[in-house]
C-alpha cells in the first residue's frame, strides 16, 4: 500500500472539510471495496476520512411503516435487526447473504450504494423499494441515484448520510451468486408497494443495477409467478463474462424474478 | 465405460462387472503387472451403500420437486508407490526411484527415523512412528521422524505419486530389520540365551521358555556403553537401508455420486458421495480418510468449479479468488468412505498407498452424474451452471 494519512471523523460536516482539505481523499466506511482496491495498487488516496463512527450515520429507525437507515449502518446488523423484519423482511435477508459473515460486520449501506458495484446486492433493494437517498446537500430519488455501472449522481464530496423508504406489503429478493465471489450473477429485488410493483436487477445488465418494465406491468395485473411466464427477457444489454453469458443472464433474471415473486413476503 | 454402456444400452455397473479383472498376478499389455485386487468386492460396497438399486425411485421424486437426478460411477485403477528403478530407467527417467531410511535407537531407548518421504501434511510425523512403536512394542511418543531437511537427512527422493507407505515405510522396514537382528544379538549375548530364542515385543526383549528380560532401553543402553556386547560387534544402534520396489502399486477404487440439477439455472448439487477404495494395509484409519476426503474435495473442484481462462490476446480472467472458484465446505457433501482392502504383494507392509486417490475417480463419477441427470453426453469440465443450462438447451432442441 502506498502511504495514506487517516482522520477520525466526528460528524458528516467534519468528514466533508476533512474530504475537501485534502489532496486527494477518500471515505472508509466499511473498506470491503477501497482497501483491496488500495493493497491492489489501484488506488491510491493521499487521505482516508473513516466515517464509520459518525453516530448520527448509524442506526435503523422504523416509524409506522417508513424505514430509515444510516449509511454507516453495517449488513450484519441490517440483517438481525428484529424491528425491520418485523415491517421489511426482505431487505434483512438481503444483508444477510452478502459476502461472509467477516464481510457483513464490516461493510456498510452507504459504501455499497456510493460504490455502485454492477454485481453488488444493495443497489437493487434501493430501486426496488424506490427509496430516497439523503445526502449532506439534497435528497436524490433511487431512480435518478444510480446512473450506470460504477457511478452514481454523486457530487464530488457528498456524503450519502441515510437512506429511507416506505416498506413495501410484499418484497423478495432472490440472488444467483458467482461461485467464486459470492457476489450477484443475478440478483432481483421484486416490492409490491402502495405505487404498484418495481422489479430491480442487479448482477445480470451490462451496465449495472436496472429496472424491468415488462415484469412490472405484468406483476402489477396479477402479482403470481404465472404473470411472468409470458415475458420474454433479452440477451441485448446483458452482462457477458467467465461466469455465464449473455444468454445465460437473461435466463437468470426470468427465473430469479419467478423465485422472488413465490417468496415474495 | 460409461459412454460405452450408455451407447450399448447397457446398465454401467453390469458392463464394468463384466470386464474386471478377476485373477492376479495379472500382467497388463502396458507393463503394469497387478499384483491383488478385489475390483468386483469394492463395486459391490459402493453400490450397496449407494443404495444403486433404489435410484430410479430417488429420480422420481426429484422429477416431482422439478428437478433433474443422475448418478455416476466411476472405477479407477492407479499405478502407485513408485517406482521399481530399472523400470523408469527403462522409460528414460534420469533417477532411481527407491528411498532411504536410517534407524537411529538413542542410548535411552528412545528412537529417531530420518527418512527420505517428506510429509506436507500427510502425517507420516504419525504414521512412520506407528510403524515402528507397533513393531517393538515401544511408546509411539519415543518415536520422532525427522524428515525434509537436507544438512540433516541422507539423500532420498521424496513424496509424490502415493509413494511414502509403500516405498517410505518399506525402506523404514529394511532399516528396522537391521536393528532387530543386532537387537537380538546383544540381547542373546546379554541373557545368556540363544539368538533363536529372543523375541522383542511390548518394549522388552525376552527370552522365550524363560522368565528372562530386558528393556528395550536396557539394549540402547548396552549398545553405547559397549562395557559388555559380543565379540567383534561394533558399539552403538543405528542402521541404514535403501529400499527399491520390485513393483508399481495399484490402489483402486469404485467412487458413486447422485446429483440433483436445477434445470432453470443448470446449478448441480451433490447429494451424495460414496467411495470404496483398495489401499491393502491401512495403517492409520483416520488419516487415510482425511486424504480421501481432501482428494475428493479437489475432484470436485476440478468437476464442477475450477478454471483458469485466458482472452485472446492471452491475458488471465481468472484472476484471483474472486473468479477462480475454489471448492468449499458447502460445496461438498459429507462422504461415505469405505474399504474393502485386499493386502499388496509386493512390498513388506502390504501398503499400496491412497494419497492421490480421491482426486482421481471424482471428477468422472460427478460427471458421469449430471451428464446422466441432462441426458446429455456432451459436458466438459468444469460443468458450471451455465454450461450443464446450455448442454440442457442442446439436449432439448437434440430431441425435438
Amino acid at each position: 500500500m502506498q502511504s495514506t494519512t487517516y482522520h477520525k471523523a466526528s460528524s458528516a460536516g467534519d468528514a466533508a472539510a476533512k474530504l475537501s482539505a485534502a489532496e486527494d481523499g477518500a471515505l472508509l466506511a466499511g473498506g470491503q471495496t477501497l482497501i483491496p482496491t488500495m493493497k491492489q495498487r489501484l488506488a491510491a488516496p493521499s487521505d482516508l476520512v473513516d466515517i464509520s463512527g459518525v453516530e448520527e450515520m448509524r442506526g435503523i429507525t422504523v416509524s409506522g411503516s417508513t424505514v430509515t437507515i444510516g449509511a454507516a449502518t453495517k449488513h450484519a446488523e441490517v440483517a438481525s435487526s428484529k424491528e425491520l423484519r418485523a415491517v421489511c423482511p426482505s431487505i434483512c435477508d438481503l444483508a444477510s447473504h452478502i459476502g461472509d459473515p467477516a464481510v457483513r460486520h464490516m461493510g456498510t449501506l452507504g459504501g455499497s450504494i456510493a460504490n455502485n458495484d454492477p454485481a453488488a446486492d444493495y443497489p437493487a433493494a434501493m430501486l426496488a423499494l424506490g427509496a430516497t437517498i439523503k445526502t449532506n446537500q439534497r435528497e436524490i430519488a433511487a431512480d435518478d441515484f444510480f446512473t450506470g455501472m460504477f457511478s452514481t449522481a454523486l457530487d464530488e464530496g457528498e456524503i450519502i448520510t441515510s437512506v429511507s423508504f416506505g416498506a413495501p406489503s410484499k418484497g423478495a429478493y432472490a440472488k444467483f451468486p458467482n461461485p467464486a465471489s459470492r457476489y450477484a450473477m443475478c440478483g432481483v429485488f421484486v416490492a409490491q408497494g402502495s405505487d404498484g410493483v418495481r422489479v430491480a436487477v442487479t448482477g445480470a445488465g451490462d451496465d449495472g443495477v436496472f429496472r424491468q418494465g415488462d415484469m412490472e406491468a405484468a406483476l402489477s395485473g396479477d402479482f403470481s409467478a404465472d404473470a411472468l411466464e409470458g415475458v420474454s427477457v433479452s440477451s441485448d444489454g446483458m452482462l457477458s463474462d467467465i461466469h455465464g453469458d449473455a444468454a445465460y443472464r437473461a435466463n437468470l433474471v426470468k427465473v430469479m424474478a419467478k423465485r422472488a415473486v413465490a417468496a415474495a413476503h | 465405460m460409461e459412454t460405452a454402456a450408455r451407447e450399448m444400452g447397457k446398465d454401467p455397473a453390469e458392463l464394468r462387472r463384466q470386464n474386471f479383472v478377476k485373477e492376479f498376478p495379472h500382467q497388463t499389455p502396458v507393463i503394469m503387472n497387478y499384483d491383488s485386487g478385489d475390483f468386483e468386492g469394492n463395486m459391490n460396497q459402493a453400490m450397496e451403500a449407494a443404495d444403486w438399486a433404489g435410484f430410479e425411485s430417488r429420480k422420481a421424486e426429484s422429477a416431482a420437486r422439478g428437478k433433474l437426478r443422475g448418478i455416476g460411477m466411476a472405477c479407477y485403477i492407479e499405478a502407485c508407490g513408485i517406482a521399481p528403478s530399472a523400470a523408469v530407467g527403462s522409460l528414460g527417467a534420469g533417477v532411481g526411484l527407491w528411498e532411504s531410511a536410517e534407524v537411529r535407537v538413542n542410548p535411552v531407548g528412545t528412537i529417531e527415523i530420518l527418512t527420505g518421504s517428506h510429509s506436507h501434511g500427510q502425517g507420516h510425523e504419525t504414521t512412520f512412528a506407528q510403524v515402528v512403536a507397533d513393531r517393538f512394542g515401544v511408546p509411539l511418543d519415543s518415536v520422532q521422524i525427522v524428515h525434509g531437511d537436507t544438512d540433516k537427512v541422507q539423500f532420498g527422493m521424496g513424496t509424490y505419486g502415493s509413494r511414502s507407505g509403500p516405498v517410505g515405510m518399506s525402506a523404514i522396514v529394511k532399516a528396522l530389520d537391521k536393528v532387530e537382528a543386532k537387537v537380538k544379538k546383544i540381547g542373546a549375548h546379554l541373557l545368556e540365551e540363544p539368538e533363536e530364542n529372543i523375541t522383542i515385543e511390548d518394549g522388552q526383549v525376552k527370552a522365550t521358555g524363560t522368565n528372562k528380560a530386558l528393556g528395550w532401553h536396557e539394549i540402547g543402553l548396552a549398545a553405547y556403553t559397549a562395557h559388555n556386547l559380543p565379540p567383534d560387534m561394533e558399539p552403538g544402534l543405528k542402521e541404514g537401508a535403501f529400499y527399491d520396489p520390485l513393483n508399481f502399486t495399484f490402489p483402486m477404487g469404485c467412487f458413486i455420486c447422485e446429483v440433483e440439477v436445477d434445470p432453470d439455472t443448470g446449478k448441480t448439487d451433490i447429494l451424495k458421495f460414496v467411495a470404496s477404495d483398495d489401499f491393502g494395509v491401512i495403517i492409520n484409519p483416520m488419516i487415510v480418510e482425511g486424504q480421501v476426503h481432501g482428494g475428493i474435495a479437489q475432484g470436485v473442484g476440478q468437476a464442477l468449479l475450477e478454471e483458469v481462462v485466458y482472452d485472446e490476446s492471452g491475458q488471465q480472467l481468472s484472476a484471483s479468488y474472486m473468479d477462480y472458484t475454489m471448492p468449499r465446505a458447502d460445496d461438498v457433501p459429507s462422504y461415505d468412505v469405505l474399504h474393502h482392502n485386499t493386502k499388496c504383494t509386493t512390498n513388506p507392509l502390504g501398503i499400496k498407498g491412497c494419497g492421490e486417490a480421491g482426486a482421481i475417480g471424482s471428477p468422472p463419477a460427478v460427471i458421469n452424474a449430471i451428464t446422466n441427470a441432462i441426458g446429455n453426453n456432451d459436458l466438459s469440465m468444469p460443468a458450471t451452471p451455465a454450461k450443464v443450462w446450455a448442454a440442457l438447451g442442446a439436449a432439448k432442441i437434440a430431441a425435438e
